[in-house]
């Protein structure tokens, strides 16, 4: 069964190379269609395959890989369906560079999920990262290219300070007098003998550098300008897929701190960072006047969530896979629905983009429904995980960690419906002309299917998920 | 550890601090890649002579000692700016401070926990003053190109730090570092060249149209 994980990353390769071989503008975005439809059902019978026993050590689907895999390709399939349309309408532009960097990130995405050796993960992060800068400039403007600068250099000293991180790491089994090694079972298996004080330095700079990738405050700053700056269908994958890249990184050393004698500080430390960073994204949330920096800074706020659930523990390990698909398909969807509102309106401030519902019901009423899914609202599985959230911070935190995260949420669900709900329901703007942008099938549907999704699984998770879920939430969970 | 080593190590640390208080940004260059052949030729002293150990040198000559020095030049040419640096807290306040990190270095290594082999090693507190130079330079530097010598200032620092691992590290991971590398800095150089054309400048500290309204 090796040969699954590496066709699911040879593939999108393969893609990359057709895409760059296309010479026509039009039929470039097809190739990303094609390697979707191949890329999700591979993934679908990697995730499900009963028998993966024997699969080799450098890359290998453990139940936590296989959550995010599946997240990360339904995401970017319906990605590559939206970009047929989207592309369309931006033919006077050369989408060569989008395609492929849309098909490497992929690979690197996959990469990410199945690596069981720290060094090809932290490759594949990198990798990501380098990708998709080209693709937050595809807008060519001033604007975009300083949103491109702020994600390359953040995102590059992020991605040093966890190599340092990834070194130290490696040092500390020389320290301990080990064999050096890299490989994730056999870090978690010597955990304990690992010396702390190198193990706890390596832990903080990895923090600070996959943190750096989710977008956890302080290190967020370059977040709403490359979300704002960059077009819908690049702001969704780098919501719903390289920020959630970012956490794999995170739960991989976790899991190597979880045996130690650190892991009680270890936790302190992350939901310490995760509420400061729910706290700082809830504040911007307020008062943001930009949906495209709104949403964005909703992103820090659930970054920040992950952070917390997965220092809190307990049942909010199980919501948190539930989470990496109701967050990430949720923001995905969002993120295309407002680049659809955004054109229609040729602006991302609430001032000029009102009444989206009457311009363009079918993307108003999608956004509205999205902005329910982002939040935690009944029916979607979002809902679900903010609850685990909830009960495990009142059962492990106590009642003042429980009231401040309500306080916070609540302001944040308050302070994005200041924004949303005057974009959705208020009345266009007279003096501004229409554009000719005019909802179609093939942009409206994406969004929608990511949607139903997410709502489904709230309302009734197949069994296959559900032990799934099960299995990758107990590979977190401490053992004594 | 040979005395060549070590030699070569105190010729990091003062490059470190000629990058920090030089006036030319081409001149900047010129020692980052004196830095990087310096770099490429650690791996081969002090070691037992191993194929995996001449790869990586080659690797490092050809990445950090000529290809991307030509890249930053290359950036250079196009865009037609200023070649002072121009830094925050001036040229002495930057000698200073890498003075000043280089001695806290030196007594922070004296304290960490290393390996039985590696007491005596210069190797740690150089390449912590490599990456607090590196640190520096990012910090004060306001044209986009001065920064990406900061930025490899920084590599710089964590790759000499690998050296202690150099024999348990997969080749692939460090060649994939080092391809990581030359491609970010492929990117840096096109974005450099893109700021220049929309701002007729490369000071990022110009650019400022990004923030929270109120």
């Amino acid at each position: 069964m090796m040969w699954l994980p590496c066709l699911l990353i040879a593939l999108p390769l393969t893609g990359a190379l057709c895409a760059w071989l296309v010479r026509s503008n039009n039929a470039r975005p097809q190739v990303l269609v094609a390697a979707g439809c191949l890329h999700l059902p591979l993934s679908l019978a990697a995730v499900f395959w009963p028998r993966h026993d024997t699969w080799g050590a450098w890359l290998y689907l453990d139940a936590i890989g296989k959550v995010f895999l599946l997240e990360i390709s339904l995401l970017y399939t319906a990605c590559a369906c939206y970009a047929v349309g989207y592309l369309r309408s931006r033919s006077e532009r050369d989408n060569r560079v989008l395609c492929m960097g849309m098909l490497v990130c992929l690979a690197a995405m996959t990469l990410t999920a199945a690596s069981r050796h720290l060094g090809l993960l932290w490759l594949a992060i990198a990798a990501s990262t380098l990708t998709m800068a080209p693709l937050v400039y595809f807008n060519r403007n001033a604007r975009s290219i300083e949103a491109t600068w702020k994600f390359m250099m953040i995102g590059s000293v992020g991605i040093a300070l966890a190599l340092l991180g990834v070194f130290f790491l490696a040092y500390s089994t020389m320290v301990a007098g080990l064999e050096p090694t890299l490989q994730l079972e056999q870090l978690i298996q010597q955990a304990h003998l690992l010396p702390t004080s190198w193990l706890k330095a390596a832990y903080v700079l990895l923090l600070v550098g996959f943190g750096t990738k989710m977008g956890l405050v302080p290190m967020h700053t370059w977040k709403p300008d490359a979300y704002g700056e960059a077009p819908g269908l690049v702001g969704a994958m780098l919501a719903g897929g390289l920020a959630n890249c970012g956490f794999i990184g995170l739960i991989r050393i976790h899991q190597i701190t979880a045996a130690t004698t650190l892991a009680s500080s270890c936790s302190n430390m992350l939901i310490g960072i995760g509420l400061f960073s729910i706290a700082v994204a809830t504040i911007f949330l307020v008062r943001q006047t930009d949906f495209k920096r709104m949403l964005a800074y909703s992103s820090v706020e659930h970054m920040g969530l992950f952070a917390l659930a997965l220092g809190l523990g307990g049942k909010a390990l199980y919501g948190i896979m539930l989470h990496v698909i109701g967050n990430g398909l949720g923001k995905g969807m969002m993120f295309m629905v407002a680049g659809n509102i955004n054109r229609a309106f040729g602006s991302k401030s609430r001032e000029v983009a009102r009444g989206a519902l009457v311009r363009m019901p079918w993307s108003g009423a999608l956004f509205l429904a999205g902005f329910f899914a982002v939040t935690g609202s009944p029916p979607f599985v979002t809902f679900a995980s903010e609850f685990s959230f909830f009960s495990a911070s009142f059962s492990r935190g106590g009642l003042v960690l429980t009231l401040l995260l309500g306080l916070l949420m609540s302001i944040a669900f308050l302070g994005m419906a200041q924004t949303v709900l005057p974009v959705v329901f208020g009345n266009p703007p007279a003096t501004r002309e229409r554009t000719k942008y005019r909802d179609s099938a093939i942009l409206i549907v994406p969004p929608l299917a990511l949607l139903l999704i997410g709502a489904l699984a709230g309302l009734w998770l197949p069994e296959p998920l559900h032990s799934l879920f099960i299995a990758a939430a107990a590979l977190l969970e401490v053992k004594p | 550890m040979s005395s060549a080593t070590e030699q070569l190590l105190a010729v990091v640390l003062l490059i470190n601090i000629l990058i920090l208080g030089i006036r030319r940004t081409d001149m900047a260059i010129r020692a980052i890649s004196l830095q990087g052949v310096i770099l490429g030729l650690l791996p081969l002293l002090g070691h037992n002579f191993q194929m995996h150990m001449l790869m990586i040198t080659v690797l490092v000559l050809l990445a950090k000692g000529i290809f991307i020095p030509w890249l930053l030049l290359g950036a250079m040419k196009k865009v037609d700016f200023g070649e002072e640096v121009d830094p925050l807290f001036g040229y002495n306040g930057n000698i200073i401070l890498g003075a000043l990190a280089t001695i806290f270095s030196f007594a922070i290594a004296k304290r960490l926990p290393m390996a039985p082999s590696h007491q005596e090693l210069l190797i740690v507190p150089v390449a912590l003053a490599t990456m607090l130079a590196g640190a520096i330079a990012l910090a004060t530097r306001r044209k986009a190109i001065n920064q990406v010598i900061g930025y490899l200032l920084l590599e710089n620092g964590i790759f000499i730090f690998g050296l202690l691992l150099s024999e348990s590290m997969p080749l692939m991971v460090e060649a994939g570092a080092l391809l990581d590398l030359i491609a970010g800095i492929f990117v840096m150089g096109i974005i450099i060249n893109h700021i220049s054309r929309e701002f007729s400048s490369i000071d990022t500290s110009r650019m400022t149209s990004l923030k929270e309204v109120e």
